[in-house]
């Protein structure tokens, strides 16, 4: 039987993971895009786990949201990233200094 | 079975509006090379009716929950919601000019800001944690559009593509928050939350920690520091007409998220949020007004005094009774006005092709043309919070707000800061007067905006004499709350 617990822990890892992602990455704009995403798969497992716990299905409920808008929010991002290639031919993080101060 | 159509009647503003956008947006396909300002007309008549769909939807009692308790109408929601449309209203008045010489004059344009808008009343009227995050979204996903919407500029992309990230890091630290929320009080909604947290011991570990990541995700959101990384970068790179936007409304709107969130949901709680409220205050007060300082672009050193002002606006919130509510609720309500007069006044300035948007763009302005020096010069008073102007009515109400509840030394630290602040604004206004013009070009503006403009800014001014009544409003409003 699986605690919880467990799939807290799994669910702060993961989230843990996705932060570091964000914070340390210094390389590809992508790999945010995917720290995000893992970002809110970790809180939507988190909600499962509550939510079969708790027997409440409104956990579940809040789960299709979150993923509903985080495909929204990838569109957006990629959308964004494709007009940065176009005007300055990189996706490279380093390039995005010109806003300073 | 709740009866819908009473439902429906309470959601009728926000129903309109979000009509109102797909129509524009299937409206727009058809008239936007023949006649560009049909969107326009629409967009500006829609903010109107909804102002007054709001205004008449007023709910029998102070607070009346729809659909199974997710959306709330009460007198602070109906407030909010008659402001954002005010807003918006000016916004577009002030940045059509803007984006026609820019080439953004496109449908989406208006199409993105209307999705906002219903974004920031969903938020104002939420009272479910899926509610209160669908609001968000809706407004923080428009925003991210629109700054980018400038293709052309490669700040704008940079600066688009900054906020995107960090405020998708936001809405994470926000749902991990309300995530753990859920598991210990096993519930969404703000009002079962509520009655659960009452009855647990309000220093649950996992109580506290919930509430830790809601504020940081609250503090992403409003720009307060240690989270302030995006805001000099967006309004310095995005265009001065979507950031007059971003600077008003939902401010505003943000006000409202929070008191749904920590009052409304965890009022229980409100000795752990207060203390971190302080620490955000007074950095947010101390570092936005220090590195405003060493700024040589006035969007830039716009961007911190929001950050700085960010800080006074959650002085009200942070002393956690209602009196604190209102006097923050009549900040955000000036300081959004007062904003709304600063950058349409750089957006006046600019002109195709160019962006006023350094300092040294200003100087000797008052040999060019006076009156818009005057104006100018009255929007930095206001916001350096000096006497006739309502700026120092607003800071008096939240210090007045802090000595109420005995925190004396923040109060003195507030009044320090605001002195230091008082530094950069004053810059400005030497640079109008004092400096000796580098162009003697003359400045062509639109005469439909400059009177606008000039209603607003003198508004700051003459308005002294109706502080109380505006003051009651707001404590009204607040004591009206779910």
């Amino acid at each position: 039987m699986i605690a919880l617990s467990d799939y807290l822990i799994l669910g702060a890892i993961l989230f843990s993971i996705s932060v570091a992602g964000i914070f340390l990455n210094r390389k590809n704009v992508l790999i945010l895009l995917m720290s995000i995403e893992l970002m809110l798969l970790a809180v939507n497992l988190n909600f499962i786990a509550f939510s079969h716990y708790m027997n409440d299905l409104a956990g579940q409920v809040f789960v299709f949201f979150i993923l509903t808008v985080a495909a929204a929010e990838s569109a957006i991002g990629l959308a964004i990233i494709i007009v940065l290639f176009r005007r300055r031919h990189t996706i490279n993080i380093q390039d995005l200094d010109s806003l300073k101060g | 079975m709740n009866n819908i159509s009473a439902d429906i009647q309470l959601a009728i503003p926000e129903i309109f509006v979000f009509s109102m956008a797909c129509v524009i947006l299937l409206v727009d396909r058809f008239t936007h090379e023949r006649m560009p300002k049909v969107s326009f007309l629409l967009t500006q008549a829609t903010l109107l009716i909804g102002f007054y769909l709001s205004l008449v939807a007023t709910p029998t009692a102070d607070s009346v929950k729809a659909f199974n308790d997710m959306f709330v109408l009460d007198g602070m929601a109906t407030l909010v919601k008659l402001t954002i449309f005010f807003l918006t209203f000016v916004v577009l008045i002030y940045s059509q000019g803007y984006i026609t010489e820019r080439k953004m004059y496109r449908g989406e344009y208006f199409v993105l800001i209307l999705i906002a808008v219903v974004g920031m009343m969903v938020m104002s009227s939420a009272s479910h944690f899926i509610t209160i995050y669908i609001g968000l979204e809706l407004l923080s996903l428009s925003l991210y559009t629109l700054v980018a919407m400038n293709r052309h500029s490669d700040m704008a992309t940079e600066a688009a593509m900054k906020y995107f990230v960090l405020g998708a890091l936001a809405s994470g630290m926000l749902l991990y928050g309300m995530s753990i929320i859920y598991g210990a009080t096993g519930s969404l909604d703000v009002g079962s939350i509520r009655n659960a947290i009452q009855g647990m011991q309000s220093d649950e570990v996992m109580l506290i920690m919930g509430v830790i990541f809601i504020l940081v995700g609250i503090a992403f959101k409003l720009g307060v520091v240690p989270f302030h990384m995006w805001i000099p970068d967006v309004y310095q790179g995005a265009p001065t007409s979507v950031v007059l936007f971003i600077g008003t409304a939902p401010k505003v709107a943000a006000f409202a998220f929070i008191m749904r969130l920590l009052v409304d949901g965890f009022q229980a709680l409100a000795v752990s949020w207060s203390d971190m409220l302080i620490i955000f205050a007074v950095l947010s007060m101390g570092l936005g007004n220090i590195l405003a300082i060493a700024q040589t672009n006035l969007k830039r050193m716009l961007a911190y005094s929001t950050i700085s002002h960010m800080g006074y606006f959650i002085l009200g919130i942070l002393t956690a009774n209602p009196n604190g509510y209102s006097a923050s609720l009549f900040y955000i309500i000036i300081y959004s006005f007062t904003t709304l007069a600063a950058f349409g006044l750089i957006i006046m300035m600019s002109s195709a092709g160019f962006e006023a948007e350094e300092i040294s763009d200003y100087k000797g302005l008052n040999k060019r043309h006076p009156w818009f020096a005057f104006l100018i010069a009255m929007v930095m008073f206001s916001m350096a919070g000096i006497p006739p102007t309502v700026g120092f009515f607003a800071k008096l109400s939240v210090i007045q707000a802090l000595v109420d509840v005995d925190k004396y030394w923040l109060a003195v630290i507030a009044v320090l800061f605001a002195v230091i602040g008082a530094y950069y604004y004053l810059r400005v206004v030497k640079t109008l007067y004092f400096d000796k013009p580098e162009t003697s070009e003359p400045i062509s503006a639109n005469i439909g905006m400059q009177f606008v403009l000039s209603i607003n800014v003198i508004a700051l001014l003459l308005i002294m004499p109706w502080i109380g009544v505006i003051m009651d409003i707001c404590s009204d409003a607040i004591s009206k709350m779910g």
